[in-house]
């Protein structure tokens, strides 16, 4: 089972869960931006959480699927369009079929030679992808995601690229397969998965680790807000424009172990958000970290967007 | 002090990059259930452990951290020394020769002339801030980063050296080149220095052409 790459939209990557227990080595965790959106749209075709999907920015991608397969999209919505892909096209009954069940957040067959063509989300940046089987291009020290930071993993995705799929879990014999294949249009029988909105984008956060490097009142300059969400930002980080977060010590802080959700703050006093690909190490004070909930939140940030952080817990 | 760095992390604050080694390889010994990572640096150590409980994970790290605080004096680095035979024909030999006001061949003499120890890895996957570099080599990053340095380059900034693992850009000064690989992702572990580690440069000559 292989998928034709003819269009990857503005910048789509693959990824899984990254490569957790290496940051010592200076290697950073990678892996899904919005991990619960990748781990929504792997449970909804019966794959194993973790396995490797196509993690879409601005939406926009056209994919050839050359054989039959199950898909589901999970993360920003984005218009869903199955279309018979010039020859090698299943009858086109079986299209219209997909077509017609295609969307997000519920699996949806995408036959033989038929092309899969996303539209841009109405909201939020990032959108996943997972087929049953998983994306299977070699893995890079145990995880198959594109870290943009370090250049490990799998280039982004090109026109012309063509991703190897892998079998459905289970019963992975060549018969199994085979009748999995031929049972498939009538195998996943599933409501759709309820998606969550567009979430008002507040943040919450804890103070510290470096808490103690800002004037007084920048805890709270942090939490007045709103910040912008500005055009430079990536899978390393969220880069924000707003209040600028006065420091009270002078001078570099030794480098020091970072957390995925931390703020940064850089000398400009404007702070940073990291996000997946984000070095393992870094000299700059850590105001507050996101909570762990609201790192999904912060990944669906796209430029332009207001956000907030709040201090006050979940209720 | 043990700082809270988010749900899931722990910044341990140590002081003193000797400590961070000794908390980094006591926790590895004996790894506390639930850790994901443990990021050592020259005044902290990191610990990352999703799912734990945090309270319990602060009492641990206390105690191994004043257990090893009171081992003052065990000496800090331990095992083997990591040799690295290096052709010095770096780019920048010369003007760190002339900063430091010396000859290009002691540079050389005193690069080679003590052992260091890798301080922590950051930049790049495998690349390792080797400390305890003599005073008299320490010289600025070059004004202007070089777009690419190839994987190999022996190079020095500041109080650190370093091998470059990967060809990337960068400001170090290139001191000479080894043909040892410091970084292989097909290898387990990929890195070949870990924090703590002893490592030796020795002078190699050029290798025939």
């Amino acid at each position: 089972m292989m998928i034709e790459v003819l269009a990857p939209g503005p910048y789509a990557t693959v990824q899984d869960l990254g490569r957790p227990g290496y940051a010592h080595l200076g290697v950073p965790r990678s892996g899904a931006a919005d991990a619960p959106s990748l781990r929504l749209a792997n449970r909804l075709v019966g794959n194993a959480e973790g396995l490797a999907g196509i993690e879409l920015t601005f939406g926009g991608a056209w994919l050839r699927f050359h054989d039959g397969g199950w898909a589901a999209l999970a993360g920003a919505p984005v218009a869903v369009t199955v279309a018979p892909g010039g020859e090698g096209t299943g009858p086109h009954e079986t299209v219209g079929w997909a077509a017609a069940r295609a969307g997000m957040g519920v699996p949806f067959w995408v036959p033989a030679g038929a092309e899969l063509r996303l539209g841009t989300p109405a909201w939020g940046l990032r959108t996943y992808l997972a087929v049953r089987g998983g994306i299977t291009v070699a893995p890079v020290l145990g995880s198959r995601s594109t870290d943009s930071l370090s250049g490990l993993g799998p280039e982004p995705l090109r026109a012309g690229a063509l991703l190897p799929v892998g079998p459905p879990r289970g019963d992975t014999s060549a018969d199994a397969v085979a009748d999995a294949v031929a049972d498939a249009v009538t195998d996943i029988v599933a409501d759709l998965a309820p998606l969550p909105g567009p979430r008002p984008a507040v943040l919450r956060v804890l103070p510290g680790p470096r808490d103690d490097w800002f004037a007084p009142g920048a805890q709270d300059a942090l939490c007045a807000g709103p910040y912008v969400v500005s055009q430079d930002s990536n899978r390393v980080g969220v880069r924000l424009s707003g209040p600028e977060l006065v420091r009270a010590k002078e001078g570099e802080l030794p480098s020091e172990g970072m957390v995925a959700g931390a703020v940064q703050v850089p000398p400009s006093g404007q702070p940073i958000v990291f996000l997946a690909d984000h070095p393992p190490t870094g000299g700059y004070p850590v105001i507050a970290v996101v909570t762990a909930a609201d790192l999904a939140v912060a990944a669906q940030l796209r430029p332009g967007d207001e956000v907030r952080f709040t201090g006050r817990p979940a209720r | 002090m043990i700082r809270r760095a988010g749900e899931h992390g722990l910044l341990v604050e140590t002081g003193s990059l000797e400590l961070s080694h000794r908390l980094d390889a006591a926790l590895r010994a004996d790894r506390p259930a639930g850790v994901a990572e443990i990021v050592p640096g020259p005044a902290t150590v990191l610990v990352v452990a999703p799912g734990v409980d945090q309270t319990w994970l602060r009492d641990r790290l206390a105690a191994v951290v004043a257990e090893e605080r009171g081992k003052d004096g065990a000496g800090a680095a331990e095992g083997p020394v990591v040799t690295i035979p290096v052709v010095y024909d770096g780019a920048d030999l010369d003007s760190v020769a002339e900063l430091a006001g010396i000859s290009a061949d002691e540079v050389v003499a005193r690069h080679s002339g003590r052992e260091l120890v890798v301080g922590w890895l950051g930049f790049a996957p495998g690349f390792a801030y080797l400390t305890g570099l003599d005073p008299v080599l320490e010289s600025p990053r070059l004004d202007t980063p070089r777009t690419s340095v190839p994987a190999g380059s022996v190079a020095i900034a500041g109080p650190y050296s370093a091998v470059y693992p990967t060809a990337s850009p960068g400001g170090w000064r290139l001191l000479g080149r080894t043909s040892v690989r410091v970084w292989d992702v097909t290898a387990d572990p990929p890195s070949l220095f870990r924090p703590g580690m002893r490592v030796r440069f020795v002078r190699e000559g050029a290798p025939p052409s």
